[in-house]
């Protein structure tokens, strides 16, 4: 169709219909050349990565799966010479492991506490779930005080009010409840898995909110708010967070009355949650700095107020842009809990760690069985958080090209 | 920022001009943007401005709803004169609609939603009767079937009709157009401009920056050249364009009048 153009004028008649893109781009063989065999380097790579799986995968597989001991009564079967994981340390550890010293009789007050988690936590993760305003209320006004009450037990407020109402109703039930429905279990006895998803789970939920109040605080038009904002974000983040949990073990007591100091396990808590607040506040502040001024000025044109303009216009476009960021604070702050045993707290690694020193169990493959384990978990944990932010990235970029 | 100035003139009956500013100052640093600015707009006048880039014209609409602050003079919106009370500015904002050269639609939200957030949240309307006024204007600059999309889905041209509609949701006393097809491609201007030409007709007041001579002719009541930061010229569209007197007008108007 090209001869009429090179000798001058030209008036197209008809136009061409589209053409399927060549063999080479297409199917299977397509992919894999694009992917796989793009060039030299990508050749080599490709097949030193094969190489590489062929080579460790029938190992693994042996060790993992097949030389493992699923069940035994204690260590003397995993002791053998060429047996694989020990599976059934983890098993007879279970219980520890995901509960520490919890007393054995009340784990259902654990197991109620984390079942509830999990719900409102389904609820508000839930894209297309609805009523979010109230599962937030339920989660972050109801939750805590239900959650304290199961876990560590009825408070003294609670158990007198308890008691009046059983007075004023003449109820016997209610008294004997008031009296002895969940008696306290010290933070002492807590431990395992439960622990760490309290601490990462309190840390989760401050830091966001925290962060985006220093972040905002950063910015503030009042000079002490960001004063005090930049100097308690600058400071914990200059600071390693074993240091800021040594703090907060050891200082926080000075700067309360002696019978105001708080729970050994809340004062990592408080330190956690600190911490990351000052990393998610930095992440924050990129996310506001990515909002374009005419967002702002749109805004501001149409007569909405500056915290409307804050809730409604710049925070939403600036937290959907640093989702990335916030995950991956939210990935670190999760491994990060490891760091509480250095004060004392019974988390999930600590368990596992103090009990591969069984006399019952201990031998070769235990450690590694155990540490195997808890990598495990700390994966599962953080490779969902990671899949569920891509897909809400997907789904928050409101028709933008990719 | 601005100095205190005369007491306020916001008087219970309805005052004669739509915006009236006087002897308006402004300095982006050492920079003198606008050197003593007086124009007023009576209800229901259509102006355009022009003039190079740099003049400071954009800057000086921007001061009339305080996306900019004026740092001398006075500017008097609809009988309230801008001070640095924020009330009294959100108050103002809401009765002055205005056009940006990118749109400023809010990405995340949905072209209805763009349209229904401030009137929910700053006049207090139901989301029934917020919707219901959107689709009305969503209509009158004929998209309205794109009401469930994103702005980022639309043509630039789309989207500066939605940007219109947005603002006209607000019921606004004043319409304030920056440049609103500079960043247009060429064969979407005309719907934008077509839409503007309509609320001429209907009566709004409006104060254009924009380069359309086109339009300036067919709607504006007057066309003001300002340069440097102060008016040069400032006429109706008929001796503007055919005989203007200023030579810095004479020379703008060969260089975009090709």
């Amino acid at each position: 169709m090209t001869d009429a153009i090179s000798t001058g004028a030209f008036v197209r008649r008809a136009f061409s219909e589209p053409l399927p893109p060549p063999p080479s781009e297409r199917g299977a063989l397509g992919w894999v050349r694009a992917n796989l065999f793009g060039g030299p380097l990508s050749a080599a790579l490709t097949i030193l990565s094969v190489a590489l799986l062929v080579w460790m995968t029938p190992g693994l597989v042996r060790w993992l799966l097949i030389d493992a001991v699923w069940s035994a009564p204690d260590g003397d079967a995993c002791r053998q010479a060429g047996t694989g994981a020990c599976w059934a340390y983890v098993r007879a550890k279970l219980l520890f492991f995901t509960y520490g010293s919890y007393p054995r009789d009340m784990l259902w007050r654990v197991d109620l506490t984390l079942l509830i988690g999990a719900a409102l936590a389904v609820w508000l993760l839930w894209p297309d779930a609805k009523r979010k305003g109230l599962g937030l209320v339920l989660f972050l006004v109801v939750y805590p005080y239900v959650g304290v009450m199961l876990l560590h037990g009825m408070g003294d407020v609670t158990r007198g009010l308890l008691a009046s109402v059983a007075r004023l109703t003449g109820s016997q039930s209610l008294a004997d409840m008031a009296a002895n429905a969940l008696p306290v279990v010290g933070t002492h006895l807590w431990g395992g898995i439960f622990v760490s998803l309290l601490v990462a789970t309190v840390g989760i939920v401050v830091s966001l909110p925290l962060g985006v109040a220093l972040a905002l605080g950063r910015q503030s038009k009042a000079p002490v708010v960001r004063f005090f904002c930049i100097v308690l974000i600058e400071v914990v983040r200059g600071v390693p967070l074993i240091t800021v949990l040594f703090m907060a073990n050891t200082m926080l007591p000075l700067f309360v009355p002696a019978n105001w100091t708080p729970d050994r396990l809340l004062r990592p808590l408080i330190g956690v949650a600190l911490f990351a607040s000052v990393y998610m506040a930095e992440v924050v502040r990129g996310g506001l700095a990515a909002v374009p001024r005419g967002q702002y000025e749109g805004a501001m044109a149409l007569g909405l107020s500056h915290w409307r303009m804050m809730r409604l216009i710049v925070l939403p476009q600036a937290l959907t842009v640093v989702i990335p960021g916030i995950v991956n604070s939210f990935i670190a702050l999760f491994k990060d809990t490891t760091l509480v045993a250095i004060v004392g707290i019974f988390d999930f690694l600590r368990a596992v760690d103090t009990q591969r020193l069984d006399p019952t169990w201990t031998g070769p493959t235990i450690s590694t069985t155990g540490y195997v384990f808890a990598a495990a978990f700390y994966f599962v944990f953080c490779f969902g958080m990671s899949r569920y932010s891509l897909m809400m990235e997907r789904r928050l970029s409101y028709g933008r090209k990719h | 920022m601005s100095e205190p100035s005369a007491p306020q003139t916001a008087s219970p009956q309805t005052p004669a001009a739509a915006i009236e500013m006087q002897d308006v100052h402004k300095w982006f640093g050492r920079f003198h943007v606008l050197r003593g600015v007086d124009l007023t707009v009576q209800r229901g006048e259509r102006i355009v401005i022009c003039g190079p880039s740099g003049s400071g014209k954009s800057t000086l609409i921007r001061c009339i709803n305080r996306l900019e602050t004026h740092q001398r003079g006075r500017i008097v919106v609809d009988g309230v004169e801008l001070t640095d009370d924020t009330r009294r500015i959100d108050e103002i904002r809401r009765d002055v609609g205005m056009v940006f050269q990118h749109f400023n639609l809010f990405p995340h939200l949905t072209v209805l939603e763009n349209c229904t957030l401030s009137p929910i949240w700053s006049l207090g309307k139901s989301q029934k009767e917020a919707e219901e006024t959107a689709m009305h204007y969503l209509a009158r600059v004929r998209i309205p079937e794109q009401a469930r999309k994103y702005p980022l889905q639309l043509s630039g041209g789309q989207q500066q009709r939605v940007a219109i509609a947005r603002a006209l949701c607000m019921s606004p006393k004043i319409m304030l157009f920056d440049e609103p097809t500079s960043a247009l491609d060429p064969e979407m201007v005309k719907e934008v401009l077509d839409t503007m030409v309509s609320l001429a007709k209907d009566g709004m007041t409006m104060l254009c920056v924009t380069h359309e001579m086109g339009f300036a002719r067919e709607v504006a009541d007057r066309v003001a050249f300002i340069d440097q930061g102060e008016f040069v010229e400032i006429n109706t569209p008929e001796p503007f364009f055919t005989n203007p007197q200023h030579d810095r007008t004479k020379l703008f108007l060969s260089q975009i009048l090709r």
